[in-house]
């Protein structure tokens, strides 16, 4: 045994070597890492890359070996944009999402009002219903629903699919908004009651306010989960000029299966605003993500 | 994640664990209360309920065209279950069909996706650049299955000048694999991308679970000399177990409802090789105009989700007693 006592190395002014030491102690976690990383980003980088390649070049060598010829243009955008019709099928995935956001954020929120601060008869009961509704997959709809749409001409407007994706956005949102309204202080509200506020002032005076990162986070899932939808396009939109652009791109698929620079470059328009969601509003995005896990 | 201040927004990740208020003020019969409550009630009610009713009266009926012509009981069911072999086929084993294939994914893509979320979770808190890593793994749960599954559907693409899989496997293969195309390899492969495409959600919620353990405990074990696969398996995976069970049952859900990445990336083939409950009840009921036998699929799934159901009210109504 040594009895000569090291010198002791605090852990805040660590030399470069000791540095160097820590980091290679843990090689294995970052060897580790870098695997995982790579896995997760190459299939989406290689599309990426692909879809700014021209077509010929497409067809003879993989997007890894692209960066030696460094060949790149913008023209499989534009071939799918306007030859393909990937405009339109934009501005309608907008068309369909944003009236399908907008009507369940304000439903839902007045029907979590009344669940967490007014007092009716069987409200505990209702709500226990409500929940039980998230289970309801959209396949017990589709056959009542296309029956009951049918003779009112909403399945060749974008009503079908509105009411559709709005009704089964409800029982979520009000399940997340009423646990979100409960812990809002209670003596605010009271003082507003007894201030002779009327509901509907407490509502949209105090309860929305401050519920805005709750609401924001219900809107951010909503909005995104209607952007990527195609089950109820599918369903519910059977006019093909008014296909939104998760059904425009799976028909160029089963259209020419291997025109990749075009399903490349479709793929990212797709996926351009539900990218720009992620990076600019990770965290209302992860945390409406992972409360929407109940959905 | 960074934690955010108490009573703030991650109160709703895990509202129904929190402690309720008790009864809120306000006089009863509040007149507002039909105001508030009826637009969405009256949604719920005409495209939630009353369609899940019909559905399952139809379900039992011949369902031409959707409409109530001629009872025929469990025929649906029994024609399903014994006689489609697209859909059940048990006299083979392995056995094959839609509803087989509902269980290889609620197998493997549940138990795969826990596994690796938990690895990447255990890993990135060791090092500096955890988040970066969080953020690279959740990322694909930003994208539509439609997406993904041109990603995928790229990355297996045969020829080995196209798809990266191939590429790779080039120097030991004579020729490109149709992962998608052959009948062995096509459900491991849609399970693969379809795991590629959940890790993220486990990952950050195993995470988070991961740094309410206590760090004293994992301190006290390693002073003890307990190795890091003993503190992984004896005292992580244990104070996980809970959150774990919250995911499995999220991911199972998933399973029950996967539809569109099936419907892109094969179509449910070669054949039916690839099929799926969901997809079986929309091929059935839409182009297929089976609208009788669409709905005895349709009420398969929610028999499926049921215990799901019911696993979550349990949750939410001891956490009201707590």
């Amino acid at each position: 045994m040594d009895v000569v006592a090291e010198p002791r190395v605090e852990p805040r002014d660590l030399t470069t070597s000791a540095r160097i030491v820590r980091f290679l102690n843990k090689t294995p976690i970052h060897i580790g890492l870098a695997i995982i990383a790579i896995i997760w980003l190459a299939p989406t980088v290689g599309l990426f890359v692909t879809s700014f390649r021209p077509r010929a070049d497409i067809q003879v060598t993989g997007w890894w070996e692209s960066f030696l010829q460094f060949r790149f243009t913008l023209a499989n955008y534009a071939e799918v944009l306007s030859g393909q019709g990937m405009l339109q099928a934009f501005v309608n995935t907008l068309l369909i999402a944003v009236p399908s956001t907008l009507l369940p954020l304000i439903l839902a929120s007045m029907a979590a009002y009344a669940f967490s601060w007014l007092n009716f008869p069987f409200r505990d009961g209702l709500f226990l219903l409500v929940v039980a509704l998230l289970m309801i997959p959209v396949q017990v709809a589709f056959i009542p629903l296309l029956k009951l749409f049918a003779p009112t001409g909403l399945l060749n407007s974008y009503g079908a699919i509105w009411l559709t994706h709005t009704a089964f956005a409800l029982p979520f949102g009000i399940f997340l908004l009423r646990n979100f309204f409960i812990t809002l202080p209670r003596d605010l509200i009271e003082a507003a009651r007894i201030d002779g506020s009327s509901s509907i002032g407490i509502f949209r005076n105090i309860v929305v306010p401050l519920s805005v990162p709750a609401i924001a986070a219900y809107g951010i899932f909503q909005f995104l989960w209607v952007w990527n939808d195609l089950l109820m396009a599918l369903v519910f939109v059977q006019n093909g000029t008014m296909w939104p652009m998760t059904k425009a791109i799976q028909n160029l698929l089963s259209q020419y299966g291997t025109e990749w620079h075009l399903l490349a470059a479709g793929a990212f328009i797709l996926m351009a605003v539900p990218l720009l969601v992620f990076f600019s509003l990770q965290r209302y995005f992860v945390q409406g993500l992972l409360a929407g896990s109940v959905k | 994640m960074e934690a955010t201040q108490p009573g703030g927004i991650d109160a709703m990740v895990e509202p129904t664990l929190k402690a309720p208020v008790a009864k809120p003020p306000g006089r009863r019969n509040d007149r507002s209360t039909l105001l508030f409550l009826g637009p969405a009630g009256l949604l719920l009610a005409v495209f939630l309920v009353y369609p899940a009713i019909y559905t399952i009266l139809l379900s039992f009926n011949r369902g031409r065209r959707g409409e109530f012509t001629e009872w025929v009981g469990l025929d649906h069911y029994i024609s399903l279950l014994t006689g489609d072999k697209s859909f059940l086929d048990l006299t083979q084993f392995p056995p094959e069909g839609a509803i087989w294939n509902n269980v290889l994914w609620a197998v493997f893509y549940t138990s795969i996706v826990i596994f690796i979320g938990l690895v990447v979770a255990v890993l990135a808190s060791r090092v500096r650049y955890e988040s970066v890593i969080k953020a690279v793994v959740f990322l694909p749960m930003a994208i539509a299955a439609t997406a993904l599954a041109i990603i995928w559907n790229f990355v297996y693409a045969p020829d080995a000048n196209i798809g990266l899989l191939n590429a790779i496997l080039a120097p030991v293969t004579e020729r490109g694999i149709s992962w998608l195309g052959n009948p062995s390899l096509v459900n491991a492969a849609l399970i693969g991308a379809g795991i590629w495409g959940s890790v993220g959600f486990a990952t950050v919620i195993l995470s988070a679970a991961l740094k309410s353990i206590p760090s004293e405990i994992l301190e006290a074990a390693r002073v003890d000399g307990a190795s890091e696969r003993q503190v992984f398996f004896g005292i992580i995976i244990p104070m996980v177990s809970l959150p774990i069970s919250v995911l499995a049952v999220t991911l199972l859900v998933n399973v029950v409802k996967l539809f569109d990445l099936i419907y892109v990336m094969t179509n449910g083939g070669p054949g039916t090789k690839s099929r799926v409950i969901a997809f079986t009840m929309y091929f059935e009921s839409i182009p297929g105009g089976q609208f009788g036998r669409g709905a005895a699929v349709a009420v398969i799934m929610l028999i499926l989700l049921i215990p799901i159901m019911a696993y979550n009210i349990r949750r939410f109504r001891s956490s009201r007693v707590t």
